[in-house]
């Protein structure tokens, strides 16, 4: 009895206690909509841009991934350090052993101390970081974003790997040249709701209306959940209800493979074309076997190495982040700088068995 | 004289000094009064969640789920905010609903007799789902430029940040507590027994009770820090923090079976581990050799005193034969652990 009346005074004294300041102070007070919102974002650089101005050699700038351990990211990064040693810079890859949002701020507080001067970072949480890095841009440090962008306002580029319109049109595209632009295709996608899957297939139908595109008549979207079961078992239904399919396009790496996986045992092998997004590794051995003929995806190492030379620009005074100025990068040419400091990749790779055993991601 | 000399908190203070030393003459830029004012900003949260869990660990219990209150009061506050509650209404039902949270740890652990350990594993997860639950995945940002400063800015003046001061305010109340009053005394009491503390008339239930309430109520407070400082809400918050915390009290030569332990040597142990990770980090050394180094850090934490109690036996053995035992009957401790790792002299009564 002692006990439970006890617990009951004590939350009862709390709780009501809080509640009375919380009536109190309710009345009145920041909300979100009077709140101060955060001084409006400053220049990106007080300095006018110079393009003409040389790479300075020895910048340092580092790479900052999501997490330490993640093998795509690791990919990137090595692209990106790769157009660093290009640029006589030091480069060098830091980053948390989990991707939860606060945990890349220590590491962006650290090389702010260590004087770096770029931070090319993949952002957990597009405003956990942001503090740190404009604190670091008010240091003098470069920011650039990749692969994941922060708040826009808290870098000056966000490098993004490929535009959502050149990866929905060009997969239909590669599965039409694949079938002869005749014969009923099908979709194979992630979740119902997933963001990227559902704005590529949108192009993707808006591709089909085309002229040249006549020939093709889109049937079914189905929807694997990412998931590998479930995707396999739904790539069989598809086949079985739909005889005369001819391609399925899977633009998920997780759907593509489980699709591969059951046509390259099924009699429908080498007559139904399957093309979509994938990673070489976990689809080469359907291309040697000629379940696949050709899939697409950017090039990671491309997405760092763009990075980095768009992160020397600006710590250069080269660029300084604005609309319409133009990053040199090395070996894949020039790129503009788009609306709010975007530069695209450009259109994903198209893997087949010719150029398949050049990469290893 | 001896005991003195080594006492578990000098030792840790002479660590401190030692990485700072080491920190302020070998690595460029530790210290700059920036990063020293990070370093201290960037462990508030642990800080705050460590002081809290002390006075439940001085009494042989623990609470897990400290991390998870402070995600689930990150996701409330992101909700309330968004649905358009003023921040100065948020704060006070922020901080209750720590304390109804810490009170849900205490009513199953006090009024049903369950193991704490069980208890809060068990809430660790349903709080974190909760705040999942409240929040969703997503995040809210866009808080108070005139309450963010309270948790990301300095003292004008000076490297010690606002959220320091709460530190240290919340440190000095609970070592008030701690180690000068009849409670505190009750907290070491319960920690050697907590039959005999029953029978010796200290209300054992309700002293537990109200320890897991301010637990509760630290760790929210501990949230509305965090969230302003990412200035981001969301239900991931602080995940696996609770770990950093316990680490922090055990170092700081808490006994994990009660009734040793001192506020200064949790607070020595936090700025220890601050500053470690701070000169490793502008080292550039990885992750997982961090981990590593304060995993081995805690381990010799452990080791040390019940090896020196060890020799201490062995040595008295050798001279005369072992003093009959005057203290109360603690709970298993095979070891010594318990006796060794408290170099607080005044309790071993």
């Amino acid at each position: 009895m002692i006990r439970s009346r006890s617990i009951h005074r004590v939350a009862l004294a709390a709780t009501s206690t809080g509640l009375a300041v919380a009536l109190i102070a309710g009345c009145g007070g920041t909300t979100k909509d009077s709140a101060p919102s955060a001084p409006a974002n400053a220049p990106a650089s007080t300095k006018a841009a110079d393009p003409n101005a040389a790479i300075k050699e020895g910048l340092k700038i580092s790479f900052l991934p999501k997490e330490i351990d993640n093998p795509y990211e690791n990919i990137v990064d090595k692209g990106g350090i790769s157009a660093i040693s290009e640029l006589k810079g030091e480069g060098k890859e830091v980053g948390p052993s989990d991707a939860s949002a606060s945990s890349q701020v220590s590491y962006i507080n650290t090389l702010v101390q260590q004087k770096q001067d770029a931070i090319v970072v993949a952002a957990n949480d597009p405003n956990a970081v942001a503090p740190a890095l404009k604190d670091a841009r008010a240091k003098g440090i470069a920011v650039v974003t990749y692969d994941s962008d922060a708040a826009p306002d808290a870098r000056q580029i966000f490098v993004n790997q490929a535009n959502s319109e050149d990866i929905g049109r060009s997969q239909v595209k590669l599965l039409s040249d694949q079938i002869g632009g005749q014969g009923k295709i099908a979709i194979l996608s992630a979740t119902p709701n997933a963001t990227n899957q559902n704005t590529w297939i949108g192009f993707m139908r808006d591709e089909l209306t085309k002229p040249e595109y006549k020939g093709l008549e889109l049937v079914k979207v189905a929807y694997g959940d990412d998931d590998d079961q479930k995707s396999f078992q739904e790539t069989q239904a598809l086949l079985q209800s739909i005889p005369d399919l001819k391609g399925i396009i899977s633009p998920t790496t997780v759907g593509i493979s489980a699709a591969a996986r059951y046509l390259s045992s099924s009699p429908s092998k080498g007559k139904v074309a399957l093309t979509g997004l994938g990673t070489p590794n976990q689809m080469r051995q359907f291309i040697k076997d000629g379940t696949v003929k050709a899939f697409a995806l950017w090039d990671p190492s491309q997405l760092g190495y763009l990075a980095g030379y768009a992160a020397a620009a600006l710590a250069s005074g080269q660029i300084s982040g604005a609309e319409g100025e133009t990053v040199k990068a090395g070996k894949l040419g020039e790129r503009k700088i788009g609306k709010d400091g975007e530069i695209i990749l450009g259109p994903p790779t198209t893997f087949t068995a010719a150029n398949i055993d050049q990469y290893n991601f | 004289m001896r005991d003195r000399i080594f006492r578990w908190e000098s030792v840790l203070l002479l660590l401190v000094v030692a990485v700072l030393v080491y920190g302020a003459s070998s690595t460029t830029g530790f210290s700059s009064s920036d990063n020293i004012a990070f370093l201290l900003l960037d462990n508030t949260e642990v800080a705050l969640l460590a002081l809290g869990l002390l006075p439940i660990v001085l009494t042989g219990e623990i609470d897990l789920s400290v991390a998870s209150v402070l995600g689930f009061c990150s996701a409330l506050t992101g909700q309330l905010w968004n649905a358009g509650m003023s921040f100065e209404t948020i704060v006070p039902i922020v901080l209750v609903a720590g304390a109804v949270l810490g009170t849900v740890n205490a009513a199953l652990i006090v009024k049903f007799g369950l193991p704490s350990l069980a208890v809060t594993i068990g809430t660790l997860g349903l709080y974190r789902g909760l705040a999942y639950v409240v929040l969703g995945d997503g995040a809210v940002t866009g808080f108070p430029e005139n309450f963010r400063p309270l948790a990301t800015d300095t003292v004008p003046g000076t490297f010690v940040p606002y959220a320091t001061v709460v530190v240290i305010v919340v440190g000095a109340l609970i070592a008030l507590v701690v180690h000068f009053t009849p409670v505190g005394r009750a907290l070491y009491a319960i920690g050697l027994g907590s039959e005999t503390s029953r029978f010796s008339g200290i209300r054992v239930d309700r002293v537990k009770m109200s320890l897991y309430v301010v637990s509760g109520v630290i760790a929210a407070l501990a949230s509305l820090v965090y969230t302003l400082r990412y200035n981001s809400a969301r239900a991931d918050n602080a995940n696996g923090l609770e770990l950093t915390a316990v680490a922090a009290v055990l170092l700081g030569g808490v006994s994990i079976f009660g009734g040793r332990g001192t506020v200064v040597g949790v607070l020595t142990a936090l700025l220890l581990m601050a500053g470690l990770r701070n000169v490793l980090f502008l080292n550039d050394v990885t992750n997982e050799i961090q981990n590593v180094i304060s995993g081995l850090l805690l381990i010799i934490s452990v080791l040390v005193p019940v090896v020196t109690n060890l020799l201490r036996k062995r040595r008295h053995a050798a001279a005369a034969p072992p003093p009959p035992s005057t203290q109360t009957p603690s709970p298993p401790d095979p070891v010594g652990a318990a006796a060794a790792s408290g170099p607080y002299e005044e309790d071993q009564r």
